[in-house]
């Protein structure tokens, strides 16, 4: 990286990206350390830690839409890091779930997985991100070839709206925050429909 | 103001009262906004004065009093009361009350009511969630008259001695401990006497999760999370959460032969 002409400010770009990425978790321990986050301090860190892991994803979905409409390139080098903190927030989120809302009482964590729907989608996102946090990485895209990488990794669509869904089923009567997510998520979903159909039309209109 | 301290009541509990600072910054009130902090911030709005209570329905004697008056009706009493949030967590809180039994006796209810219905205050232009929609306003619960007379039932004032914080539902609110805490309505205006069961806010707005009774019910899962246990606002671990919230002895028998999974 660093032979390349433009390598530092690249390595400076990701520094920045990295850095800004654990903001929110420096946010959270610092609102812990000064009792800084209401009443509720363990719900506000859960709920939290799930936003960020929401935004990542939905910042990761971005890249792509962005360079196409305003030419930036500089979000799809740092897509994979921004999609691994999405793994990362998510992660945290999970665990504060299993420890400080259930204490890892796993039958209660059982029958919540199979009787609540939002937790049934939240589990399912976070099982569906596994593969896409474990194939983050210049070996596996050789090993799967590059057209099955891609394959799998479309999943993160799937993911998105599955996260979206996961929030919209835990809010009790104000939808009005999930349904912010729902438009963006649709937007940035819609774009890449968009392309689809136009690429068609013009294979199309080539035979 | 200092409204207190409030005669001591054989009803209270000797738990430790959450901080006054979290009882007060960490509320349900969607008329200002549907976050828990929302409340403490757009409350001071709230024109409580003048303010009046109007008790009609099936009543001999329908009446429209004063908050002076009501304070006369009865001595303060401080009620140190769990209150347990559906949401699954709960706090310690001493109110300062009177048992709704004083304010409904002025009116005589007739042997045809069944049902108290309350009714809660809308101010759209201090309220905005009034504006947003969100639910159906006014917020309006309801209570089994039995429900209602039952000495542990009582319209608060005040809290830690003062007068009730608007978040808190100022200048006086509904408290039935023994309930989810938002059957307990705050900053009423209208008492209605009816021999049909109300149809509440919540029951309208989502009927598989929110039933009339609303007993606090370790046993029956809101289809949505567990009831068996809840957070105690102040506290890392959580606890058990007790039938009736832990005032089975005085109100179990209210419901005999009621089955509490359907009448939920």
């Amino acid at each position: 990286m660093l032979l390349r002409p433009h390598g530092l400010k690249l390595n400076g770009l990701k520094l920045f990206v990295f850095t800004a990425s654990l903001a929110p978790l420096g946010w959270y321990a610092w609102g812990i350390q000064t009792d800084n986050l209401g009443a509720n301090p363990i719900e506000a860190v859960t709920r939290g830690l799930g936003t960020w892991a929401l935004n990542f994803l939905l910042i990761t979905l971005a890249a792509t839409p962005l360079r196409h409409y305003a030419g930036w390139t500089w979000p799809l080098i740092v897509r994979r890091m921004l999609g691994l903190f999405a793994f990362f927030y998510a992660s945290l989120h999970l665990t504060t779930y299993l420890w400080f809302d259930q204490f890892f009482d796993w039958l209660a964590i059982g029958k919540d997985i199979f009787k609540r729907p939002f937790i049934t989608v939240g589990m399912t996102t976070f099982l569906l991100l596994i593969p896409l946090a474990a194939t983050s990485n210049a070996r596996a895209i050789r090993k799967l070839g590059g057209r099955r990488w891609q394959q799998l990794h479309r999943m993160v669509y799937l993911c998105g709206a599955l996260a979206v869904l996961h929030y919209t089923w835990m809010v009790k009567a104000d939808i009005r925050k999930p349904l912010i997510y729902w438009v963006i998520l649709t937007a940035l979903l819609s774009t890449r429909m968009v392309w689809q159909i136009r690429k068609a039309q013009c294979q199309q209109f080539r035979k | 103001a200092r409204l207190g301290p409030g005669k001591a009541s054989v009803f209270s509990t000797t738990e430790a009262p959450t901080s006054l600072k979290n009882v007060t910054s960490y509320n349900n009130f969607y008329e200002f906004g549907t976050n828990k902090e929302d409340p403490a911030e757009y409350a001071h709005t709230l024109r409580v004065k003048p303010w009046t209570v109007s008790i009609e329905g099936l009543v001999k004697k329908p009446k429209t009093m004063g908050m002076e008056e009501i304070l006369k009706l009865a001595p303060l009493e401080e009620r140190i009361y769990r209150l347990r949030c559906v949401e699954g967590w709960s706090m310690v809180i001493p109110w300062l009350g009177f048992p709704l039994v004083s304010l409904l006796k002025q009116v005589e209810p007739l042997g045809s009511a069944k049902y108290v219905e309350f009714i809660t205050a809308v101010q759209p232009d201090t309220m905005p969630g009034i504006r947003r929609g969100v639910l159906d306003w006014p917020y309006t619960e309801g209570l089994r008259l039995d429900e209602a007379l039952h000495p542990l039932t009582i319209m608060a004032a005040g809290l830690y001695g003062d007068v009730l914080p608007n978040q808190n539902g100022a200048p006086l609110r509904l408290v039935v401990p023994w309930k989810y805490g938002f059957k307990s309505g705050k900053s009423i205006v209208k008492i209605r006497l009816t021999d049909s069961q109300p149809r509440t806010t919540w029951m309208k707005s989502a009927p598989s999760e929110y039933g009339f009774y609303s007993n606090v019910n370790p046993t029956v899962d809101h289809p949505r999370w567990s009831q068996a246990t809840e957070r105690r606002i102040g506290e890392f671990f959580k606890r058990k959460t007790l039938p009736f919230n832990g005032y089975a002895d005085q109100v179990a028998q209210l419901y005999t032969g009621l089955d509490l999974r359907k009448y939920f």
